[in-house]
């Protein structure tokens, strides 16, 4: 595998460190002008997902870590692994584990598109979009006209995530909700 | 991976204009004072034998001669118009790095450099003080000891603690089999950079002054309470190393021991050995006369100016879109 030294450093690299698969978020080079130059690194370890910070002297290297992310469809879960399948067409799977899917798992819903991070070819991640669109499974019934006022209950979505919803919604309705808060957003007209 | 190329400048408009500015008042200053502008040689025969200081070899071919080095600073260009007898001397001029990119860094950046003959350090530090509070009305700079600023803010002492001791100190950023081949000025130098710059020059500006003899790079070194120190002195403004000058060394001798030490530096450290710059010993043997020498980032100077903290905020074109 390559290796890159301290300056090809940069945001967004993907190296090892300690064994561990690690992507460079911050490069801070930092010099006296006639003396050693050295590299003050920030990484988030993919495994773990803790930030790291490390100094590096000018010309040190770090190894590449081979994790790269890809589009991959939802299939379904046998219960131990959820299967993913590529979008380029291959109908290559790949099975990922509890842990690769963590917190994801309340946004999967079959044939939707996710992004599968791979380290040495096997899913570490798998993060959802920012927007995922899922129906209404379960919640108090709506009320009428009550578009404009305030005031919230919490409804089931088909994958089983539980949102905050306005008290007009009711059971049947396809939601737009963001990910990365699981705050509702909008109601997504039928086609 | 390839980024899409970036056509627009980096530097807003009004960064644009604060540069044109700060150009004019460095000439104007230098005109008042009769300092003559010069230009010398942006690529050069010789690169530069500091083993910190990595160049940007040209490929060049012309008459007859192959090669060519795109210059670190115009140092000794510079000193040999001194000793040909030019006078105090400025000059505005573009100095390449190779492999510096960072908040405060780029490849490529402008540098002033100025000399006036019969000055010593202080005296030059007086000049330095009116140009750059002039420009920024800043407070006049204070001064304080290297020894005594690492001593404050990184608690070992540069010129007695024990190299076992400053090794020890850098554990904080690195990892112990990191440690091999730091050497003193190596840690000094990683100590000064994370625990001491960012505490210079906060409430006013700070002249460090009295740098081990080991970091006199061209300056001259004489006994200081015991220690042997370098007449060198740089500018601190808000943690941001503006300047750096010497009460120049012309005694061509050492200078060439020095040359030596350096390249013996670079084998030890696997980088390659530098020609010596010999049309510069030259003219160190013909006579530099007594002077004392800074270089001042420009840039920094203007990121200080607008009070912005990243260098791709004063340049048309940082590196990534040159």
């Amino acid at each position: 595998m390559a290796s890159y030294s301290t300056n090809e450093f940069r945001g967004g690299l993907k190296v090892l460190l300690d064994g561990d698969p690690c992507i460079i978020l911050e490069n801070e080079f930092v010099k006296p002008g006639k003396g050693q130059a050295f590299n003050r690194v920030k990484l988030r370890n993919l495994m773990t997902n803790r930030v790291w910070e490390r100094t590096f002297k000018s010309g040190e290297s770090l190894e590449a870590a081979d994790v790269i992310d890809q589009d991959m469809e939802y299939l379904y879960t046998d219960g131990e692994f959820w299967h993913f399948m590529k979008t380029d067409g291959s109908f290559e799977q790949y099975p990922a584990d509890a842990k690769a899917v963590g917190d994801t798992v309340k946004w999967l819903k079959e044939q939707d598109v996710y992004t599968v991070t791979l380290y040495n070819g096997a899913p570490l991640t798998v993060t959802p979009p920012n927007f995922v669109e899922l129906e209404v499974v379960d919640t108090d019934p709506g009320m009428k006209g009550d578009t404009a006022q305030g005031g919230s209950k919490p409804a089931t979505l088909s994958t089983g995530a539980v949102v905050n919803v306005p008290l007009f919604i009711t059971i049947g309705e396809v939601l737009k909700v963001d990910t990365r808060t699981g705050e509702y957003v909008s109601r997504v007209k039928s086609s | 991976m390839t980024d899409q190329p970036v056509w627009q400048p980096a530097a807003s408009q009004a960064a644009l204009k604060s540069r044109a500015q700060q150009l004019a008042f460095v000439r104007g200053f230098f005109a008042q004072r009769g300092v003559m502008e010069v230009e010398t040689p942006v690529l050069g025969r010789c690169g530069v034998t500091d083993v910190n200081l990595d160049g940007i070899p040209a490929q060049v071919s012309a008459s007859g001669i192959e090669g060519g080095w795109l210059q670190t600073s115009p140092e000794y260009h510079m000193k040999r118009l001194l000793a040909a007898g030019s006078g105090p001397i400025y000059q505005v001029s573009k100095v390449f790095r190779n492999g510096e990119r960072g908040r405060r860094h780029n490849p490529e950046f402008s540098m002033l450099e100025w000399y006036w003959p019969g000055f010593d350090d202080r005296e030059l530090m007086a000049e330095v003080s009116d140009l750059v509070c002039g420009w920024l009305g800043c407070k006049r700079p204070e001064v304080l000891h290297y020894r005594d600023a690492v001593k404050t803010w990184a608690h070992v002492d540069p010129f007695e603690s024990a190299e076992r001791e400053l090794l020890r100190r850098c554990e904080e950023w690195l990892e112990p089999e990191q440690l091999a081949g730091l050497g003193r000025d190596g840690c000094l130098d990683l100590l000064m950079s994370f625990a001491v710059e960012p505490n210079l020059g906060i409430e006013r500006p700070v002249f460090i002054t009295g740098y081990p003899a080991s970091q006199a790079s061209l300056a001259r070194v004489s006994e200081h309470q015991g220690h042997r120190v370098a007449h060198r002195f740089e500018l601190y403004i808000q943690g941001i190393e503006l300047c750096n000058g010497y009460w120049e060394l012309t005694d061509p001798v050492e200078q060439r021991r020095r040359f030596e030490a350096d390249n013996q530096q670079r084998r030890l450290s696997g980088k390659p050995e530098m020609p010596i710059d010999d049309a510069f010993l030259a003219a160190l043997e013909q006579g530099l006369p007594d002077c004392a020498g800074v270089a001042l980032g420009l840039d920094r100077l203007l990121m200080l100016k607008l009070g912005v903290t990243d260098i791709s905020e004063v340049l048309a074109f940082p590196f990534e879109r040159a």
